[in-house]
């Protein structure tokens, strides 16, 4: 931020930044300077914006309705959809939401590993990123829990039984999460607190996020350091603005599709039956944002194994940046890694689609090669490839390859291409 | 290059959602019914909403409760719209209980359109005892409570049968195509001319059956008529918004030398 020079026009205007330079912080969100080839995989982080503030909005309006209790929580969420006026527009963009939020992280965190953006100098911002991920992922489930339906019980009982697993104290654990023997009203009430009280956590990562991107600038497709401000940059306001409310509203209408023509395709029907502690459901499926931890949890027979792998598999995402050997950000120059990209991109939809299958015969085996190329993409194939690899040649800047294409036509054409 | 790989992936990925029908085929497929209420401007046919309604009524109402709906939802906008007065009407017709008075006692009173619906039993377990041990499960949300939502409910409703040779039944156990396992506890209520409708239409057991579906359907969703006709002006405003938020766009963007 120390680049601005900003004084605000006005007498007021100066004495109050004077005092807190909230305008000088406004002057430099404007002026942000950002690279200028950022294609749409760069909108998703307004998008994820978006998502936040409509699921605290929301919620809040619904946590006004909504009664924590295991005798009156599937009827109070009822009596949101029936006698609270909109109470149905606004809970179906709250449960909708949900997914939507998943759906433009995991856009967002794939963009991230095709591009090098957890790559050095922004490991910390890909490390905040992460925390915000796995907060969401408790979020998200805690608040599954909230309409006591089937699901939702016999959901919350299936991960809270996970810590069950840990040796020696891990009934004692179990327990304590319960606040009872089982999964009960003490555990609802808690759910509720916490599902209430971590997207404000969220919001302050988010801030975090956002001012440890501001260091050192955007990432961009071609993944090479740029000059800021130079001739490679754009102003944040308007040029990046615009094209994030263009790509916020394509967005929006497919969010509006789900929640005014299908709200309850990407739920469990099952979570219309109240929560019945004596009867279990056929399958115990979570939500699809979840299945792949859940594919990677069963593919394991040991119960402690399973966890210890399924925590893993977020966990390894922390240590990225240091498993990644290559000098090269973008795999657009690096033709080796592309490749194993995409691949890992399959193995994940295939992790998420088994999860939902029962853990038998053909799905099993599937879970469980889907499982062994997920830990050896990020701890064979990555350092490995990184380390062997011959990248293509990378442009000097944004600019010129495309613009001038007079040092080396071929480079542009490529650049272009691909870009 | 990205865009082809991604549409390969995604074509990929539609594959995997194709293929799970086919393979989770341990129930036979519910009858797949034109209903009036499917689609982006559905809407709830209102006399068999009325219909579906008195067969709830006179036939399911003896077992299965409806505890979240209200009397006055019979006369609201998107539902069965009863008159004010036939609501009122319907609403009388039950006593409900109520209390306590100044003096502690419980008493009953004729129903009012705000008094919920009544239901037949005092608490689940009533209800299950008095039906062989399967409890009637509430009818509220049932529709959205199903995997294959009003088709499943239609198909198990005219999906009785004899059983096949080899199965052997129970006492209180009925054979049905449609209901997973094939065993189901309800007895097949539905025989032609059962119920006698004001309006003139045969009461034969599919026409019973697609009538009530369709009252089971609004009740679950009584605010669909509302969300489908907001759905359209929002997808509406959505996309003529976007069209000149792209357009202003472009030309912000035709400033300087990059596409967007």
């Amino acid at each position: 931020m120390s680049e601005h020079q900003y004084v605000p026009k006005s007498k007021a205007g100066k004495w109050f930044n004077d005092r807190l330079p909230l305008l000088t912080l406004g002057a430099h969100l404007t002026d942000y300077p950002t690279p200028k080839n950022l294609n749409y995989w760069w909108t998703f982080g307004g998008i994820l914006t978006f998502c936040l503030i409509t699921q605290i909005v929301t919620g809040i309006v619904l946590a006004m309705h909504y009664v924590a209790h295991a005798d009156l929580a599937f009827a109070s969420v009822e009596h949101i959809m029936r006698d609270v006026n909109y109470g149905w527009l606004i809970r179906y963009i709250h449960s909708n939401g949900a997914s939507m939020f998943f759906l433009a992280v995991y856009i967002h965190i794939f963009r991230s590993l095709f591009y090098g953006s957890y790559k050095s100098p922004r490991e910390v911002i890909w490390i905040i990123g992460l925390m915000i991920y796995l907060l969401m992922m408790a979020a998200a489930f805690m608040g599954y829990v909230l309409p006591w339906g089937q699901m939702s019980f016999w959901g919350a009982t299936v991960i809270t039984n996970l810590f069950s697993a840990i040796p020696l104290v891990g009934d004692s654990i179990t327990t304590w999460l319960w606040g009872a023997y089982s999964v009960d009203n003490p555990t609802l009430n808690r759910f509720f607190s916490l599902h209430y009280l971590i997207p404000f956590l969220i919001l302050g990562l988010v801030v975090l996020h956002i001012w440890a991107l501001h260091v050192p600038g955007n990432n961009n497709p071609v993944g090479i350091d740029i000059k800021k401000p130079s001739k490679d940059t754009v102003p944040f306001h308007p040029y990046i603005t615009i094209k994030d409310a263009f790509a916020l509203l394509v967005f929006m209408i497919i969010f509006a599709g789900f929640v005014f023509f299908t709200p309850n395709v990407l739920g469990h029907s099952d979570n219309y039956i109240p929560a019945n502690p004596l009867v279990t459901p056929a399958h115990i499926v979570p939500e699809w944002y979840l299945l792949p931890f859940y594919a990677i949890l069963r593919s394991v027979p040991d119960k402690l194994g399973g966890v210890i792998l399924m925590f893993s598999a977020i966990f390894i995402l922390f240590v990225l940046p240091w498993l990644d050997t290559s000098k090269v950000r973008s795999a657009v120059f690096r033709p080796i890694y592309r490749q194993f990209f995409w691949i890992l991109v399959i193995d994940v939809l295939m992790l998420g689609y088994v999860g939902a299958m029962p853990a038998e015969g053909i799905y099993l085996v599937l879970a469980r090669v889907g499982t062994i190329y997920y830990f050896l993409h990020f701890i064979v194939v990555m350092p490995v490839v990184g380390y062997l690899e011959k990248t293509d040649p990378i442009p000097m800047s944004i600019s010129e390859p495309v613009l001038t294409g007079g040092a080396e036509p071929s480079l542009a054409r490529k650049v272009n291409d691909k870009v | 290059m990205i865009k082809s790989k991604f549409k390969f992936v995604f074509f990929t990925f539609l594959l995997f959602v194709i293929i799970k029908p086919v393979q989770s085929a341990e129930m036979v497929d519910p009858i797949k019914v034109n209903w009036s209420f499917k689609g982006l401007t559905g809407t709830f046919d209102r006399a068999a909403l009325q219909r579906g309604f008195q067969v709830y009524k006179e036939v399911c109402a003896s077992c299965h409760s409806m505890q979240y709906l209200s009397y006055r939802n019979l006369g609201e906008p998107g539902g069965p719209e009863f008159s004010q007065e036939e609501v009122k009407a319907i609403a009388a017709s039950f006593e409900i209980s109520d209390g306590p008075d100044s003096q502690g006692e419980m008493f009953t009173r004729p129903g009012r359109p705000s008094d919920k619906f009544k239901s037949p039993y005092p608490n689940i377990q009533a209800a299950t005892a008095a039906n062989g041990g399967a409890y009637p499960p509430d009818m509220s949300v049932l529709v959205k409570a199903r995997k294959g939502g009003a088709n499943y409910i239609y198909s198990v409703l005219v999906g009785y049968e004899d059983p096949p040779q080899g199965v052997n039944l129970d006492d209180g156990v009925y054979y049905n195509k449609y209901m997973i396992g094939n065993k189901i506890k309800m007895p097949n209520n539905l025989i032609d001319g059962l119920v006698e409708y004001s309006d003139g239409t045969e009461s034969t057991v599919d026409q019973m059956a697609k009538d009530v579906t369709t009252f089971l359907a609004w009740a679950a969703e009584p605010e669909l008529e509302e969300r489908h006709k907001i759905g359209v002006k929002v997808i509406i405003y959505l996309l003529l918004l976007t069209i000149l938020v792209y357009l202003s766009m472009k030309k912000i963007w035709s400033r300087i030398d990059t596409e967007v």
